[in-house]
């Protein structure tokens, strides 16, 4: 694996620190008027999914961690693992674990493309697309004239997340998330 | 690259916002301006030169040019110092430049490879007084009250945040203080190396926190091209130059300009032997200025100010791009 020097590090590389894989988030250049420089690094570490700030000298380097990000269709869970399919052709599936999976779960659904990351071929991560259209499962009745006025109540996905809708979703209709926020965008 | 690579490219655009670019340019009539009231003649010196600058922590760029003389080295001015300073010998008396100036590396919200530098140099002026005057200079750029302006020893900045006297704690106690709070390692660091990261750490995100804070009597390893001299009060030998500070950012830097030839050579070899040391590549010295030097330069003071900072912090932008037409990314 390649090493990068501070001068290479910026958003998104891939790179060991501790022992474990880590993404690049920002990079900051730290000098005083005169003197040594300095790089002020947020990385985020990709199995624990928290962020670290750490300084280097300028000039060091850190080895590059072999991190891919996959296009994974998601297939079905066997109540341990929750197995996913490549999307290039190749139909290679992987199996994730919990930790891995962690807060996704709530978004999954059968044939939808997430982003897969793998570390030495290894998925140590989930995430979902942007938006997502999901079935209501459970919410109360729909109130009828009620289309424009504000109110929220909460209702069930068919993937197991509860999100807040306006009041005149039914149970049954198919709904537009966003999955960063965890909130109702449309009707699909 | 596909040869239709440009199709779609956001890059183009400018940096800054035409309307920001409207400000900048308000903002350099005034300096302008406030240096015309003060009859401080503008100048304009060459960007490349036969010499670069040796400054072990600065990274200069080359190139190779055909020239009169044949096929010669130049190097990209990291300021416009050593030109302004042939001028001062030559007679010009006080003088100010916006110069393009380049560092190679040096990236980030407050860094561009390409930056413009306002240097000013007032001959028989005392270090004090060419404070007060970047004080009135950045007033006068800024539109709003900064806050009162407060001089700041660099020891009682080390005393007072860090309990830690910069001058003489050992340096296994500053290496143990830096690696802490950089959580990095500083066994091969030396003193300075040591200083700097707690300076850029610790000390200057709280400087310029309303007031203008210049920080004096840096210690005399940090010298670079100023004077050094013994503290009256503590005996220490400091050097004589000074930093201004605002908004936790680094806005100038000033000198009671060393103007012995023999002490700058001095300088030069050192820095060259240090860059050595480090594994960095040998700067060409500016003989030119070393000659200037030696036929005599008028004592005085000068200092540098990074104007894309006082202009993003003018216009309350959150980094120098943003007050640049075109950010090195997308030159």
């Amino acid at each position: 694996m390649a090493t990068y020097s501070t001068n290479e590090f910026k958003g998104g590389l891939k790179v060991m620190l501790d022992g474990d894989p880590c993404s690049i988030l920002e990079n900051e250049f730290v000098k005083p008027g005169k003197g040594q420089a300095f790089s002020r690094v947020k990385l985020r570490n990709l199995i624990t999914g928290r962020v670290w700030d750490r300084t280097f000298k300028s000039g060091e380097s850190l080895e590059g961690a072999d991190v891919l990000e996959l296009d994974m269709e998601y297939l079905y869970s066997d109540g341990d693992m929750w197995h996913f399919m490549r999307t290039d052709g190749s139909f290679e599936q992987y199996a994730v674990d919990k930790k891995a999976i962690g807060d996704v779960e709530k978004w999954l659904k059968e044939q939808v493309v997430y982003t897969v990351t793998l570390w030495n071929d290894n998925a140590i991560a989930v995430s979902p697309p942007n938006f997502i259209e999901l079935e209501v499962v459970e919410t109360d009745p729909g109130l009828k004239g009620d289309t424009a006025q504000g109110g929220s109540k909460p209702a069930t996905l068919s993937s197991g997340a509860v999100v807040r809708v306006p009041l005149f979703i039914n149970e049954g209709e198919v709904l537009k998330v966003d999955t960063r926020k965890g909130e109702y965008v449309s009707r699909a | 690259m596909s040869d239709d690579a440009w199709m779609g490219d956001g890059d183009w655009h400018p940096s800054a916002e035409i309307a920001m670019l409207r400000e900048r340019a308000r903002l350099l009539a005034r300096v302008r301006a406030f240096f015309a009231e003060r009859d401080v003649l503008e100048v304009e010196t060459p960007v490349l030169g036969h010499g670069g600058s040796t400054d072990p922590h600065l990274a200069s760029l080359s190139l190779e040019a055909t020239t009169p003389g044949g096929r010669e080295r130049l190097w990209l001015q990291t300021s416009p110092e050593f030109h302004m300073k042939r001028l001062l010998a030559a007679g010009s008396g006080p003088i100010f430049q916006l110069a393009r100036s380049f560092r190679d590396g040096e990236a980030g919200r407050r860094h561009n490879l390409e930056f413009t530098m306002l240097e000013w140099y007032r001959p028989g002026v005392t270090l004090d007084e060419l404070i007060a005057e970047g004080d009135a200079l950045i007033r006068h750029v800024l539109s709003g009250d900064p806050g009162p302006l407060r001089r700041r020893r660099y020891r009682e900045l080390f005393r007072d945040a860090l309990d830690l006297d910069p001058f003489t704690a050992p340096l296994e106690a500053l290496r143990a203080r830096a690696e802490t709070i950089g959580e990095l390692s500083m066994r091969d660091a030396d003193r300075d190396g040591c200083l700097d990261l707690l300076m850029s750490l610790v000390i200057e995100p709280e400087l310029g926190r309303g007031g203008v804070d210049v920080v004096i009597d840096y210690p005399a390893s940090q010298a670079a091209l100023a004077r050094k001299h013994r503290d009256p009060e503590d005996g220490m030998e400091v050097a004589a130059r000074f930093e201004i500070y605002l908004a936790g950012l680094e806005l100038a830097n000033g000198y009671d300009e060393l103007t012995d030839a023999a002490e700058q050579a001095v300088r030069f070899e050192a820095d060259n032997r240090q860059r050595q040391a480090l594994g960095k590549p040998h700067v060409d010295i500016d003989r030119h200025l070393l000659a200037a030097l030696t036929a005599g330069m008028p004592s005085g003071s000068g200092v540098a100010l990074g104007m894309d900072r006082l202009i993003q912090l003018a216009l309350g932008k959150e980094s120098v791009a943003e007050v640049m037409a075109f950010a090195t990314p997308r030159c």
